[in-house]
């Protein structure tokens, strides 16, 4: 269970490669990606003043990373009087750590979790594994994606490259594995997976003693967490255990309790489209006789202090993870969530791993090139995030590193080009004169590399140049 | 250095040139309802003058008790709520359309009709046993006959919980917007768990006090000191494909009595 990691995966060109020729996967996605981006615009245009709320959410979110340090201690001060405890991880290591020597001192050997972006993002679930450790994850899809010993390709729908047909077959199969099987007979009508899930799922919760979860908020002025869901599996997770462990990116503190008349209008609307996800909780510290005896609060930097400090990058820490620019994006719609080789794919993966990780690792450094710079991600962000400027800016920084010298090459020779109109056209008209001769790919590097994940065009049998020349002289002209 | 101290410190350096950002301006609609929106300055009833746009250099500081850089008020502040009676009948209709419209069933009644409502509603989901929490109004359930009732008190067990078919509740307040219930364990409501693992949940729903138009609204009345629950119809997935299944974990039929 949950045995596969994003670790050592290609990067992104291989991978979409073979991704964009998986016609069910992108049937699939296509279905689900379209279905999605017409509701958001709905739920939106609901709102006459979204501009408004989209620029208060931006501004919250900027005002509160400029003070980051300030209203983390709030919050720490805030969750500690309210009878929880707070803990800071580095690191993803350090934060596995901790989770598992907080579930250790419990005696127990199995979690139930709510879907998390956060402990994805740490590889909790594995962490715990070598710890001796069953970490049940709770979420419909992210229950498809375990029993599956799949990997997450959505934000918000982290099975959104399985079908029904899929999933009934995935539950079939491995439902008796790890508890109660699926029952007999099992459809694939989505009402008849979602029961097999509940029932399947109902034993865990009632018998769990530790939760672990993420959070969508923490407002520094109370100490308050918040976590919106849709199925129920958040509110079991959170309210029937005895232990609660909340890990959770520092950059998901909120100033103030007002603040969330903002964040709870924009981000369901955003996510599932929805005027209001079915359950939101709000939770501070404990309290007597309701929920978990024990709160723990562990607070994740991971590469987010690194991404503060860059002043085109620091914005991509406003993202409240609604997936809406995922499900906009021509590239996310054809390749699919697996391609980015992170938890967090399509257009804000493009941008939020690479800073988190570095671009060192091939895949990282391929990222900020999955992407044609349409700009639909950035009009749908309900917190105003640029991604294709901070797309241009991590190019820049991976075409300034060692090992991309041919792509600079390339992008200079570009530039030469424009620069000299008749070298342009000589060079176009050549193209087209040999076209019936062009290869789909180059087959020398370093030009190899760059048809590694492009195919060519074909060329038009004559250049525009040559095409307008002759047009312009056959059509009546507007005198000048 | 312990990781707090080295994060605090990350963070610092981070921001170090970093400018000071453009100031939190709260310019967006209080309501949507037409009638329910007090134009400028987000509490309902607060004498506030207009005038904010963004990139306005102007801090948002016109809000009595309101913080200049983020223009917020602090929680817990008690706001009363100032609607007339047309708006408000406009409201509890929009509440009862967004209900709906998350597949709850919506019911309108008399006090006086409401122990008979109750009833019928837990025989029409062929409920046996009802889980009570402390503080449900003596009467309510007087109608009832054969069904069992399960007081909270001492604290039933999940797996007891399991067991019963329903759960009758009282609320905090109504959203009408977003077709919102916030239950925040108070007296009738119960703590959280008693409205999660019983399949039918029957709320209901004072209109007199407990509804209000939208979000900015309904989060100065709440206290974030207690747990919150916020329910927008029954549970819910859209997991399998993106088409929504009513239903998963939590209560797969909600009942909301609107009550006059």
């Amino acid at each position: 269970m949950s045995g596969r990691t994003y670790l050592g995966m290609p990067a992104f060109p291989v991978e979409a490669k073979a991704s964009t020729k998986d016609e069910r996967l992108r049937a699939n996605l296509r279905h689900a990606t379209h279905t999605i981006r017409d509701k958001r615009a709905r739920a939106v245009g609901e709102l006459d003043d979204w501009a408004l709320l989209r620029e208060a959410g931006k501004r919250i979110k900027d005002h509160t990373l400029r003070h980051l340090d300030t209203y983390l201690l709030q919050l720490e001060d805030r969750v500690t009087a309210a009878g929880g405890t707070v803990h800071w991880a580095a690191d993803a290591a350090e934060a596995n750590r901790i989770v598992a020597s907080l579930v250790h001192a419990t005696g127990e050997t199995e979690v139930v979790k709510v879907k998390s972006m956060a402990t994805q993002e740490i590889g909790l679930n594995e962490a715990l594994a070598a710890e001796g450790v069953n970490a049940y994850e709770t979420d419909l899809a992210e229950l498809i994606v375990q029993l599956g010993d799949d990997l997450p390709s959505h934000i918000l729908v982290p099975a959104i490259h399985r079908n029904r047909g899929e999933i009934r077959d995935i539950f079939r199969a491995q439902m008796g594995r790890w508890g109660r099987p699926a029952p007999e007979g099992l459809t694939d009508r989505p009402a008849d997976l979602a029961e097999a899930a509940r029932l399947h799922l109902r034993e865990k919760f009632l018998r769990a003693k530790v939760g672990v979860s993420g959070a969508n908020f923490m407002i520094a002025e109370t100490g308050t967490l918040v976590v919106v869901e849709s199925e129920g599996n958040g509110r079991m997770c959170l309210t029937l255990p005895e232990t609660l462990i909340s890990v959770v990116g520092i950059e998901k503190v909120l100033p103030s309790w007002q603040d969330l008349e903002v964040f709870l209008q924009l981000l369901p609307r955003s996510s599932t489209a929805e005027r209001m996800n079915p359950y939101t909780t709000m939770w501070t510290g404990t309290t007597a006789g309701d929920g978990p005896r024990d709160f723990h609060l562990v607070l994740l930097d991971n590469g987010r202090t690194a991404t503060l400090a860059d002043e085109v990058g620091r914005q991509v820490l406003r993202c409240i993870r609604c997936s809406a620019c995922l499900n906009v994006c021509p590239v996310y719609e054809r390749a699919g969530g697996h391609a980015y080789g992170s938890p967090y794919p399509g257009p804000i993966g493009a941008v939020l791993m690479p800073q988190l990780r570095g671009t060192t690792s091939e895949v990282d450094a391929s990222l900020p090139f999955a992407s044609s710079l349409c700009g639909a991600c950035y009009d749908v962000c309900p917190v105003a995030i640029d991604i294709p400027e901070v797309l241009v800016h991590l190019r820049e920084q991976v075409a300034a590193q060692p090992g991309h010298g041919a792509e600079r090459a390339a992008m200079k020779a570009a530039a030469w080009l424009f620069d000299h109109p008749a070298a342009l056209a000589a060079a176009e008209r050549a193209a087209s004169a040999t076209r019936a001769v062009h290869p789909r790919t180059l087959p020398l590097r370093p030009a190899k590399a760059w048809t590694d994940s492009r195919d060519l065009p074909e060329l038009p049998a004559a250049p525009f140049r040559a095409w307008w020349k002759q047009h312009r002289t056959t059509r009546q002209e507007p005198a000048e | 250095m312990s990781s707090r101290d080295a994060v605090l410190a990350r963070i610092r350096a981070a921001l170090a040139d970093a400018p000071e950002p453009d100031p939190v301006v709260r310019d967006y609609r209080t309501a949507h309802v037409p009638g329910a929106d007090v134009p400028v300055g987000h509490v309902p009833g607060a004498d506030v003058p207009v005038g904010h746009v963004p990139g306005a250099d102007v801090p948002v500081g016109h809000v009595p008790g309101a913080d200049a850089s983020t223009g917020h008020v602090p929680a817990g502040r008690h706001v009363p709520a100032a609607h007339v009676p047309d708006e408000h009948v406009a409201v509890i209709d929009l509440l009862a359309e967004n209900l709906a419209d998350y597949r709850a069933h919506v019911h309108r009644c008399t006090e006086a009709a409401l122990p008979a409502l109750l009833a019928r509603l837990l025989a029409e989901h062929g409920s046996r046993s009802v889980a009570v929490p402390p503080g449900l109004p003596h009467g309510w359930l007087a109608e009832t006959g054969e069904v069992r009732q399960h007081p909270d008190e001492p604290p039933l067990t999940a797996r007891e919980l399991d067991g019963i078919d329903s759960v009758v509740t009282t609320c905090r307040l109504a959203v009408a917007e977003t077709g919102t219930l916030v239950l925040d364990a108070g007296p009738g409501q119960g703590r959280r768990a008693l409205t999660l693992v019983p399949d039918h949940h029957i709320c209901v729903v004072r209109t007199a006090d407990q509804v209000v138009a939208s979000l900015p609204q309904a989060l100065p009345r709440l206290d974030p000191a207690r747990p919150l629950t916020w329910i927008s119809g029954p549970s819910a997935t859209s997991d399998i494909e993106l088409d929504r299944v009513e239903g998963v974990h939590g209560p797969r039929t909600l009942d909301v009595v609107l009550l006059e």
